[in-house]
């Protein structure tokens, strides 16, 4: 009877929510036909809360849950998810509807990528974990989303703090470009400058080796996914299943057989059990794949309708010229993306206690600060919030979590580590490790690793604290 | 906010892990294991659905059974026999 309640009350809160975002979309093209491209960003968060909840899809515990309790399931789910993701980017690619650009290659990207691991592990969630989990109701990673990727990450690319790390060719690279005086504040003004813009891009198909070895669209399958995506995933796949899962399964199939197992056929069925292993997450892998992919392409569309190439040339049509930077941008990914848009969030609401954050390249210059109503990726990120939160009263999963004790400590400084280590690399897991890797953008695998070395130690770190508290729990056994 | 693992009796064990997020339910759960003997029973209880996920993975690749499993006011009560 309180099971049948809950379930209704569930899905009365599940209507709601859903119905609320469905006339705040009608309200926006009610407006202007223009925010149909902010709609689309919205529906798509939506959609990715929805399967991220459902398939208990976290960056974090891909990596985590492999060193601290030996399951693979999450490992398993992104890279499925990628293989699936890398095929439509290269389609996209390949029929020139793809918004994909590759990111400066450098050491950063691995070091930002550790930084950004060992935060995802304290906090217990990465950059859209947290954001799901907040629509679970979770405050400790209410706390690492609003404190670590909003301020946290608005106040490092305003500050002067590393100006210690900045060498002085940085400095004379950056001076030398021109930019304005008044945009050029802080350490990460100088870091982007003087470093960030002077390092190459790669991407595979665009390579002089691959384009003249496979003309036309070929280039994009092979190069972009086959060789950056699929066949690395594939290769991880089988190293995850021998390391972590070959083993016991063996045992259990030559007990179940009662002989012994050496054949081919009981590794695939092995490898395959490993994938299947979490239903629920290997399928939100695979969907997530095919709507990021998706996303894209409407993106596209949207660009081509409305005749632009970033959301700020129609925010200054519609006269919001206040939101733009001065070369007329916001921030616009045209694909699934984390924290750039919680920075702009966090340095919104710093403004108004009157901090001046239009003083520096990353928001003066590249991104904007525009109303958080009118920011198009910060509604992909309410969206994200509140699909999940949706899928989360559907099935019973919605519960208030006030942070206590030591998980405050946690959410903080694991916040705080992830935005600050998704900004060197100029984006999070998703953005740095997920779109890159699927791209075609071998960087994406420089954060990847940086982000397993992280967890790595951040596991190492909860290893030891636990086993303190169970030694001091088992005194009065 | 602190964790419990109590012993309730010959080879039954509690441990209470409510207010916890990842990773720590499924670390506390895996350490809890390791402590006892094969044939022990844990009774765990968790408020983190997303833990459960790899809470059952990881006793169905070591050979742990999970005797029951049912969920009650946000609560998720999970009954772990060491294999």
């Amino acid at each position: 009877m309180a099971d049948q309640e809950n379930n209704k009350k569930g899905q009365i809160w599940a209507f709601s929510i859903t119905g609320v975002l469905v006339l705040v979309s009608l309200m926006y093209y009610q407006a202007n036909v223009y925010y149909m491209y902010l709609i689309a960003y919205i529906w798509f968060g939506f959609a990715y809360g929805m399967m991220l909840q459902y398939g208990r899809f976290c960056f974090a515990s891909a990596s985590r849950d492999l060193f601290a309790a030996g399951v693979p399931r999450m490992a398993v789910g992104i890279l499925v998810a990628l293989i699936f993701f890398s095929l439509i980017q290269a389609t996209l690619a390949a029929t020139d509807m793809s918004t994909f650009h590759p990111a400066p290659f450098g050491i950063h990207t691995l070091i930002a990528g550790m930084i950004f691991g060992v935060g995802m592990v304290l906090s217990g969630g990465c950059a859209s974990g947290s954001l799901y989990k907040v629509g679970e109701g979770n405050g400790t990673s209410f706390l690492a989303a609003f404190f670590g990727l909003c301020i946290g990450q608005a106040i490092f690319v305003d500050v002067k703090w590393f100006n210690f790390l900045i060498p002085q060719k940085w400095v004379d690279s950056a001076l030398a470009k021109g930019l304005p005086a008044e945009y050029m504040t802080s350490s990460f003004d100088t870091y982007l400058a003087g470093y960030i813009w002077d390092q190459p891009t790669l991407q595979l198909s665009h390579t002089k080796l691959m384009s003249d070895a496979l003309p036309g669209a070929a280039k994009f399958f092979i190069a972009d996914s086959l060789l950056n995506a699929v066949i690395p995933a594939a290769v991880i796949l089988v190293v995850i299943y021998a390391f972590y899962i070959r083993k016991g399964f063996l045992k259990k199939r030559a007990k179940a057989k009662g002989g012994a197992t050496t054949g081919f056929g009981d590794e695939l069925a092995g490898m395959w059990n490993m994938i299947t292993a979490s239903k629920r997450t290997t399928l939100m892998g695979v969907l997530i794949g095919i709507v990021a992919g998706l996303h894209i392409f409407v993106m596209k569309g949207m660009q081509i309708k409305f005749g632009v190439s970033n959301f700020g040339e129609l925010l200054t049509r519609m006269g919001h010229t206040s939101d733009v930077s001065i070369r007329g941008t916001v921030f616009d990914p045209g694909y699934w993306y984390i924290t750039s848009q919680e920075g702009q969030l966090g340095a919104w609401i710093l403004e108004k206690f009157g901090w001046n954050m239009h003083d520096n390249i990353f928001f003066g210059i590249n991104n904007g600060l525009p109303e958080p109503w009118r920011n198009p990726a910060l509604w992909m990120s309410f969206g994200i919030i509140f699909g999940a939160m949706v899928m989360a009263r559907l099935n019973n999963e919605f519960k208030f979590k006030l942070p206590k004790g030591e998980l405050i400590a946690w959410g903080l400084i694991g916040g705080l580590l992830m935005g600050w280590g998704s900004r060197p690399a100029l984006g999070c897991n998703i953005g740095a490790f997920f779109i890159r890797v699927a791209g075609g953008d071998p960087s994406g695998w420089l954060y990847g690793a940086g982000m397993v070395f992280g967890a790595f130690a951040g596991v190492k770190f909860f290893n030891w604290w636990s086993e303190r508290k169970m030694a001091k729990e088992m005194e009065a056994f | 906010m602190a964790m419990k693992f109590e012993k309730t009796g010959e080879g039954a064990y509690l441990l209470d892990v409510c207010g916890y997020v990842c990773p720590h339910p499924q670390i506390y759960c895996k350490k809890s294991l390791e402590k006892m003997n094969e044939g022990d029973v844990v009774e765990m209880v968790l408020d983190n659905p997303s833990s459960v996920e790899t809470i059952a993975q990881m006793c169905d690749q070591v050979g742990h059974e999970i005797l029951d499993r049912k969920t009650e006011g946000g609560k998720i009560y999970l009954k772990i026999k060491k294999g």
